[in-house]
């Protein structure tokens, strides 16, 4: 909403400085985005001038060189002015801007020579001061203001533009007098009396047209006059200045005086050519689906069952509270104007305008909701300016349709909880005066106020807490202290499982992997490329999650995995030249929560994911590409990022949430495998016996241009963080170092498909069910080679055994190495050495 | 003897290593040298003579074990000298990378340190789901049926039930539902919006706050902020609170904190003005406001926090903030898309 002050300071003069009044406005809730200049600059250098002779250019025969007459202002005589309008003649009073002068469009006026004349000046237009329409010609001022008068004094030449951020719950901050009222209660500057408070017109019938009404509750009030031996011409220039500075573009005085008013009040009007009106009768009704109209834009449009439509005896002249049509239109011919004001179902008002695109001044206001008594405020204003601007007579009585107007809404504000909402005390008589300024009527009532609310705040004010607010804007928060709650029994605390998240994102960074942040969105066709020959199957297809109105086929569905934008951010650092990229990403991934889920893995939906059909995981994503370490002058050739570089990171997360090898481990796919994972360098991450993720190195056909070999791993976080917290919660201490625990290193040779992890698993159950001696097994090394023979590789096991209560002896330790060989070579193995 | 004590000393001074005068002590001191022997031999001596020879060949070997001990440490200091003389290396030279140093990501960086304030004024945190309902996302927080926010140009459907989140406030009501008051709790986490464009990313990031108790006011809702700010953007800091509309809250507030790069003057020493807060002085940073009455009516009365959430026996703030927006300002980001791109130049500068 664009105000200029000159406008606005007519009903509200707080005689402030411009940036002080916005300021007001702005703390009180009436956000003023911007002030603008609008109009011209330099004003002392716009002057009234006389033109006493007018002669031709001795060059251009389209120029003529006028002398001026520009009074006490320049002393030394009549001023030389080069002019190229028509209708310049001698005798004119007329606007003079000198050399230094500021147009409106931000340029500097310069002494010019034109054609060989020296011009001291410029005589203006109405559209070079941009308070008017180019009408061909300079602007001749009418009522002959002596030459040498400031410009100002005489024509709107320049006004500041407050550009406010009206909230969509202020409608009635959407016109200039309620605006003015905010400033009234702002600053206590006293508000002139509103200019319907006079109406010229009368109540009573009104035969010239007949309306009917068909859908009342889409149409709560429609009000109607008609005027006649209507002068349409340009409007006055005060009136198209001031409509210029407020961002509309003036068209005839008819249209202009409906946006006049709209701007002043706040309700929009429609102003019909009567004699186009076919049969003078107008229906509201609900369109029909399909019926087509042209709005005054120009515009077919096609409509539905839910929108409102004016239809005269010929069908549908205009689109009720969104546009008019262009049938009906006031044109230069006009003799009598129906000038219609009512009041429209704003979220139907919502809808049309959503469903055709089609926004206007008066659909921003209607939406909103207005209250039908402002028909008449609307109707009163524009009364008086159609006699005044168009000389029009106002033919008596007021077409008014109307449904019982709402009872007034009365409101109790309770001085106590006034107080304990707001922390600070407001004196009653301020209440009331505030409340008062607002247009609300008051009454004292004990400690509390009975309160009315005025109808163009029905829509916002309802309760006792909408009374708190505007008292507590407009006594200003600036006064609120600032304290603290006092926090009675709560304490501030990250969840234990936070608190491991928080620790497996720092053992990450730690491990000197860079956490990135991907996009939520993804395209099928991205999904495809990574779940290749297995795209109609895959659960990352046929369970995908697809928003309806993505912004583009890019982000249509919302992704199954943290792989695709790990790859995209590697494949961006890639092609920019950086080679070893060590990334993770804590992020949620999505699919529809399938049914039978339960039964297949155990986990029960969750109470969200039946509410919304989608079930959401949290996953935690890794990937590596190129060197595990950066090269340096003493190494210049470094590992290769393979599945082991990767393996090294699950191991140190397990590590960090202390579960060992023994609660989270890989193993081969039981199954198919994954199709983005290489089919013999990938697994399955367990956890507690449980899947819960992939770990690999990718599939050549599912990585991106740019992007060498990687590999990735992605994990169900939350599942792994439930798995840590629950053996934290069983954590109790163990005396590990009053008695040394005894190592024993042994190398097997195996046949080389058995698992390294069976080896252990073989090694770790030789005691039995119930280990007590052995501790661990770590495998340290791993040979294969000619010594070995074909088809075997030998494995390095490090063994340590410890006793509770005792120093282990070569003895005790004996019978278990015993089982622990008899194990092996179960499996097909041979002590070594 | 004199002759063989005079031939060692000399051997001994021209003894040019460690390993050179150990052969030198061999040959006079070891087993089979001379001068033990001498002194072996002593015994076939004359008794009267025993003693003399005996004292003098004791001298004169201890002679020599004091002059090999003093030019062994000599020659020791030397040939140490030469080792390490031998070790040189160029100091400035590059060290031998560990493994590189990894970074969280700022918005998780930001996350935590907001996190970490509100923990330290007694909020716990509480994350949500990123696809909610329409009755979540909106219904319950008190946006009317027509509210411009449900469009399908400015929220993302799944279907005419179900939304991407389009702020972390639904969790209010979850939170509401979940626990009975008093609730002190802060809800960090992604939402989602249909604008791109230079200021505006599909995705972003926001932390809201909410709590609920017998007696929390709007003086309280300006003390905690102004905690934050400090805590955020320095000591010196102070708030502002300027009315605005938020559906879920009454009295609504927009919260400004003062500028930290100009103190809040709106202009640089130099007089230029200040282009972070434009000239304003202040820094516009979030919404906030009272919990509408008709939120506490939108959570349904269970066992668990019986009554209820009576609006006449409870009342509380919420307030939410954009976590991008914070990050930018602390640190100067100018373009929302460098969070997401991911470049490990932008990355490696924070977390
Ligand atoms: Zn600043």
């Amino acid at each position: 909403m664009r105000v200029p002050t000159e406008w606005l300071l007519q009903y509200c003069d707080p005689h402030l400085e411009v940036a002080e009044i916005a300021r007001r406005l702005t703390m009180t809730g009436t956000k003023v985005e911007a002030i603008h200049h609008h109009g011209v600059g330099e004003q002392d250098r716009f002057l009234v001038g006389r033109i006493l002779k007018v002669r031709p250019h001795p060059a251009a025969d389209r120029l003529q060189v006028c002398e001026v007459d520009l009074g006490a202002a320049r002393a030394d005589g009549p001023a030389t002015i080069v002019c190229g309008a028509p209708n310049v003649a001698a005798g004119q009073a007329v606007a003079i801007a000198l050399p230094g002068a500021v147009m409106p469009d931000g340029g500097t006026l310069k002494q010019a020579k034109l054609r060989g004349v020296r011009s001291e000046g410029m005589i203006l237009s109405a559209e070079e001061l941009n308070i008017g329409p180019n009408d061909g010609g300079i602007l001749v001022l009418a009522d002959q203001p002596g030459p040498g008068t400031r410009l100002s004094q005489v024509l709107p030449i320049a006004t500041e533009v407050l550009e406010l951020e009206v909230t969509p719950n202020r409608p009635d901050c959407l016109a200039i007098y309620g605006v003015a009222r905010e400033l009234h209660a702002a600053t206590s500057a006293p508000l002139s009396r509103p200019p319907w408070q006079e109406d010229e017109g009368s109540a009573g019938e009104l035969d010239a047209v007949a309306v009917k009404v068909a859908c009342p509750e889409l149409c709560p009030r429609f009000t109607a006059r008609v005027f006649e031996e209507v002068e349409v011409g340009p409007s006055p220039l005060w009136l198209a200045a001031r409509l210029i500075a407020a961002g509309q573009r003036p068209i005839n005085n008819v249209v202009d005086i409906t946006n006049y008013v709209m701007l002043l009040t706040g309700q929009p009007m429609h102003a019909f050519d009567l004699d186009e009106v076919a049969g003078s009768q107008l229906t509201v009704r609900c369109a029909r689906d399909g019926e087509t109209l042209v709005t005054l834009d120009g515009e077919r449009r096609t409509l539905s069952a839910k929108m409102v439509v004016i239809d005269d005896a010929s069908g549908p002249t205009s689109l009720a509270g969104v546009m008019g049509g262009g049938r009906s239109e006031v044109r230069g011919h006009t003799r009598r104007v129906l000038m219609e004001a009512a009041s429209w179902d704003g979220p139907s008002i919502h809808a049309t305008s959503s469903a055709l695109g089609l926004r206007s001044e008066a659909s921003a206001r209607f939406e909103k909701g207005l209250a039908p008594e402002q028909c008449m405020h609307a109707q009163a204003v524009a009364a008086h300016l159609m006699r005044v601007v168009c000389k029009a007579r106002l033919l008596p009585g007021t077409l008014d349709i109307c449904e019982p107007l709402p009872p007034p809404l009365r409101l109790r504000l309770r001085g106590a909880r006034l107080r304990s909402i707001l922390g600070v005390d407001v004196a009653r008589e301020r209440q009331v005066e505030i409340l008062r300024s607002l247009d609300f009527e008051v009454h004292a009532c004990g400690e509390d106020l009975e309160v009315t609310v005025p109808p163009q705040r029905r829509g916002d004010v309802s309760r006792e807490a909408d009374l708190i607010e505007e008292v507590a804007r407009i006594d200003g928060l600036e006064r609120l202290p600032a304290t603290l709650p006092a926090r009675r029994g709560a304490y501030g605390l990250l969840s234990p499982s936070q608190r491991l998240r928080r620790r497996v994102q720092d053992a990450l960074v730690g491990a000197g992997l860079f956490e990135v942040v991907g996009w939520t969105f993804c395209s099928r066709s991205a999904v495809e490329q990574l779940t290749l020959d297995r795209a109609r199957t895959h659960d990352w297809s046929t369970r995908a999650v697809e928003v309806e109105n993505p912004l583009s086929e890019e982000q249509s569905l919302l992704r199954p995995t943290l792989l695709r934008s790990l790859l995209c951010s590697a494949a961006h650092n890639a092609v920019r030249g950086m080679r070893d990229l060590r990334l993770f990403e804590v992020g949620t991934v999505f699919m529809r929560d399938g049914a039978g889920e339960q039964e297949a893995t155990g986990v029960e939906s969750s109470v969200v994911a039946q509410q919304t059909g989608v079930l959401e995981r949290r996953s935690l994503g890794v990937l590596l590409h190129g060197a595990v370490r950066p090269e340096s002058w003493r190494e210049r050739q470094q590992e290769e990022a393979d599945f082991y570089a990767l393996k090294g990171v699950m191991e140190a997360i397990g590590a960090a949430l202390h579960i060992g090898g023994d609660v989270l481990r890989c193993e081969p796919f039981t199954g198919e495998g994954q199709p983005f994972l290489h089919p013999l360098r990938a697994g399955e991450v367990i956890c507690a016996n449980r899947s819960i993720g992939w770990i690999g190195e990718l599939h050549p056909r599912a990585l991106l241009d740019g992007l060498g070999g990687c590999a990735a791993m992605e994990l169900d976080f939350d599942a792994l963080i439930d798995v840590a917290l629950a053996h934290a919660a069983e954590r109790r201490h163990l005396d590990l170092i009053s008695f040394p625990e005894l190592r024993r290193d042994i190398a097997v040779v195996l046949p080389a498909e058995v698992p390294a992890e069976r080896v252990r698993s073989a090694v770790l159950s030789a005691e039995g069910p119930r280990r007590s001696l052995l501790q661990d097994v770590r495998i340290f090394d791993v040979y294969s080679g000619p010594q070995i023979g074909e088809g075997r590789r030998s494995l390095a096991l490090s063994l340590s055994f410890r006793a509770a209560a005792r120093t282990l002896s070569e003895q005790d330790v004996a019978p278990v190495l015993a089982k622990i060989v008899a194990q092996l070579e179960a499996l097909g193995g041979q002590l070594r050495g | 003897m004199r002759e063989l004590t005079e031939k060692a000393r000399a051997e001994i001074a021209a003894a040019g290593s460690s390993a050179q005068l150990e052969q030198v002590r061999v040959r006079y001191l070891g087993r089979r040298a001379e001068l033990p022997l001498l002194l072996r031999g002593v015994a076939q001596l004359p008794p009267e003579q025993r003693a003399e020879v005996g004292r003098q060949a004791n001298l004169a070997r201890r002679d020599l074990e004091a002059l090999i001990a003093e030019r062994m440490e000599t020659l020791a200091v030397g040939e140490m000298q030469g080792r390490l003389a031998a070790d040189a290396i160029d100091v400035t030279l590059p060290g031998s990378p560990t493994v590189p140093v990894g970074r969280l990501h700022v918005l998780t960086q930001t996350t935590r340190e907001l996190e970490d304030i509100f923990l330290g004024l007694g909020f716990t945190v509480l994350e949500g789901p990123e696809v909610e309902t329409v009755h979540y996302n909106f219904d319950a927080l008190n946006h009317g049926k027509t509210h411009p926010a449900r469009a399908r140009t400015d929220t993302f459907y799944l279907s005419n039930e179900v939304v991407l989140r389009t702020h972390t406030s639904p969790m209010q009501i979850r939170a509401m539902e979940a626990h009975p008051p008093p609730l002190y709790v802060v809800i960090p986490g992604r939402v989602f919006r249909p604008d791109s464009d230079a200021t505006h990313t599909p995705q972003f990031h926001q932390i809201e706050g909410l709590a609920v108790d017998e007696d929390i006011t709007l003086a309280d809702l300006k003390g905690t902020l102004l905690a934050f700010a400090r805590a955020v953007f320095g000591d010196e800091r102070q708030v502002r609170l300027r009315p605005h509309f938020f559906p879920f809250t009454e009295p609504s507030v927009e919260v400004d904190v003062s500028c930290f790069q100009c103190s809040g003057s709106g202009s640089m020493r130099d007089g230029s003005r200040c282009a972070l807060c434009k000239g304003e002085g202040w820094l516009e940073v979030l919404g906030a406001g009272e919990v509408d009455p008709n939120v506490y009516s939108a959570v349904p009365d269970t066992e668990r926090n019986a009554p209820g959430y009576d609006p006449e026996k409870v009342q509380g703030y919420a307030w939410g903030m954009g976590i991008e927006r914070i990050a930018m300002l602390k640190h100067g980001i100018p373009d929302l898309r460098l969070y997401f791109e991911n470049d490990l130049r932008f990355l490696g500068q924070f977390g």
